[in-house]
């Protein structure tokens, strides 16, 4: 990252932590609506060193991790699969669609009744909201491969297998990590949806918990903003991923 | 000047019998009554209608005709790249049923894998075939001077100009030491003079390489400039309704195109074009 965009982003952080200090002195809430930054500031750094938030932050984490993997793992064989074959989008479409129209927050629960409170549903729940923008970023990025260097790829001899690792996911890749930028913030939704539907540790419990059991908005606050630099930070690994594999081009 | 329709011309002597399989020399082509129809939605389409054509080793075959007369169909066709309904297709008399290792090819546009660079574009049809990084870089360093491009290994397709661009897809058609070279209007896309110049560059080229080469062209000039025989097609479905021997030493000139000998050949190649 470069000294110029660095400075950009800080600048806009520290334009949204104003803003959000003059929405509470100008409006007048109390703590306990919308506490001022520096309430959440210094609850999120209590909250750390009391080591409040690791387990929760661990747990969500892995929802998080595992769920990518999974839902993108499935969502880049399918989005293959989509491209290449116009049975398996005729037959598998409406399917893909109907899952991503029907809201998560109306699933989870289903998903709680099936596979319990453990990690294999939340897992799932994670993948399911994953899955559909990778598969279909991958759907597009194959399909805009160029027919002219699969016919090269063809009158050198190349095989399937090469096929698809020299030509087909070089170039599907700019679209696939698209799909991936926006599946990877999804991830998030997903993680915390899930736990909402029933868990006992993750961030989303604590939201849950700040708010009604110990009513510690300030905490609540500062849970989001942790959800929210999770985010941050997720997306940020993709966009370098990015830059390092198709910035040169 | 000699003109001969394909009818009055004798067979060229190079056929099947006697394979030559020397690397070093041009491949053999024999093309014998290839037909090909191409079913679409609209209803099958005939693309070729008979073809018979061959090609000594060493030789340069101008292939020109009308638009959609199969030209590059039939490039596909001896390339392994489409398989015709009919007919068939030697390369030194054996015969060619998919892509061949001994026929390189350069499309009309440069097909370069934008993602690599020059080096990388150049040597992919030998890491393809799976030989070793020594030995590829060996090759590169003989194919970029082959083509002039020494110096560009480095830079992305992005940076280049179009000739450059359909230089790199030479040097790659060339990469494997093809015996047969097709040419599918190879500079179609260039400016006229950086056109000539690449012509020019092409005939050195084939002449250091000594391949037998098949090029498709638009362009009467282009196919009496590049080729021992200028082949016409008819219009679809293609069939050879012309071959014409090209009276013109070798190495060309651009200045030989002047030659007023030469001009009977073009209005008798014009005559073809128009009655196809």
């Amino acid at each position: 990252m470069t000294a110029r965009a660095f400075v950009s982003i800080a600048a806009a952080l520290v334009v949204g932590l104003l803003v959000w200090k003059a929405i509470v002195v100008i409006g007048g809430y109390p703590p306990f609506i919308l506490p001022p930054p520096e309430a959440v500031g210094g609850r999120l750094v209590e909250a750390w060193s009391d080591g409040i938030i690791q387990p929760h932050l661990a747990a969500t984490l892995q929802e998080i991790v595992l769920g990518f993997a999974v839902g993108a793992g499935a969502g880049l064989v399918a989005g293959y699969a989509l491209a290449r074959s116009a049975l398996i989008e005729r037959v598998l479409s409406p399917y893909i669609v109907a899952a991503q129209a029907t809201p998560i927050l109306a699933l989870a629960p289903v998903l709680y009744l099936w596979f319990g409170p453990g990690l294999p549903g939340k897992v799932l729940i994670c993948a399911l909201i994953v899955f559909f923008p990778i598969a279909v970023a991958t759907m597009v990025g194959v399909r805009s491969v160029d027919a002219g260097l699969i016919e090269l790829g063809r009158s050198l001899r190349a095989s399937r297998r090469q096929i698809l690792t020299t030509l087909e996911v070089p170039g599907a890749l700019p679209s696939i990590l698209g799909g991936m930028r926006v599946g990877v913030t999804l991830a998030v939704v997903g993680a915390i949806v899930s736990e909402w539907a029933g868990a006992s540790r993750g961030l989303g419990v604590l939201v849950n918990l700040a708010r009604q059991s110990l009513f510690d908005i300030p905490l609540m606050f500062a849970t989001l903003v942790t959800i929210a630099i999770v985010g941050i930070c997720l997306y940020a690994i993709v966009v370098l991923v990015e830059r390092r594999l198709v910035g040169a081009r | 000047m000699s003109v001969a329709d394909a009818t009055s011309m004798p067979a060229v002597a190079t056929e099947t019998s006697a394979p030559t399989s020397d690397p070093a020399r041009g491949a053999a082509l024999t093309v014998r009554d290839v037909e090909l129809t191409f079913r679409t939605a609209a209803g099958p389409r005939p693309a070729l209608g008979g073809v018979t054509l061959d090609v000594a080793p060493g030789e340069v075959i101008s292939l020109i005709g009308p638009n959609g007369s199969g030209k590059s169909t039939l490039l596909r066709v001896i390339g392994g790249l489409l398989t015709p309904d009919a007919g068939t297709v030697l390369l030194d008399g054996r015969r060619i049923t998919g892509p061949d290792p001994a026929i390189g090819i350069a499309f009309q546009d440069p097909r370069l894998l934008p993602w690599r660079s020059v080096a990388r574009n150049v040597t992919y049809p030998l890491e393809l075939a799976g030989w070793s990084k020594e030995r590829r870089e060996a090759r590169l360093v003989d194919v970029l001077a082959l083509v002039d491009l020494e110096g560009t290994e480095a830079a992305r397709p992005a940076q280049l100009s179009g000739g450059m661009r359909q230089r790199v897809a030479l040097a790659r058609a060339l990469a494997l030491e093809p015996r047969l070279l097709l040419l599918d209007e190879p500079f179609s896309a260039l400016d006229a003079l950086t056109r000539e110049r690449f012509n020019l560059e092409l005939l050195e080229l084939w002449s250091r390489t000594s391949a037998s080469i098949v090029v498709v062209t638009h362009s009467i000039p282009e196919a009496i400039f590049l080729g021992d025989r200028v082949v016409v097609l008819s219009s679809a479905p293609g069939r050879v309704v012309a071959d014409l021997a090209v009276d013109l030493g070798r190495p060309r000139r651009l200045e030989a195109l002047d030659d007023a000998s030469l001009s009977s050949l073009a209005r008798a190649i014009r005559g073809h074009l128009a009655a196809s």
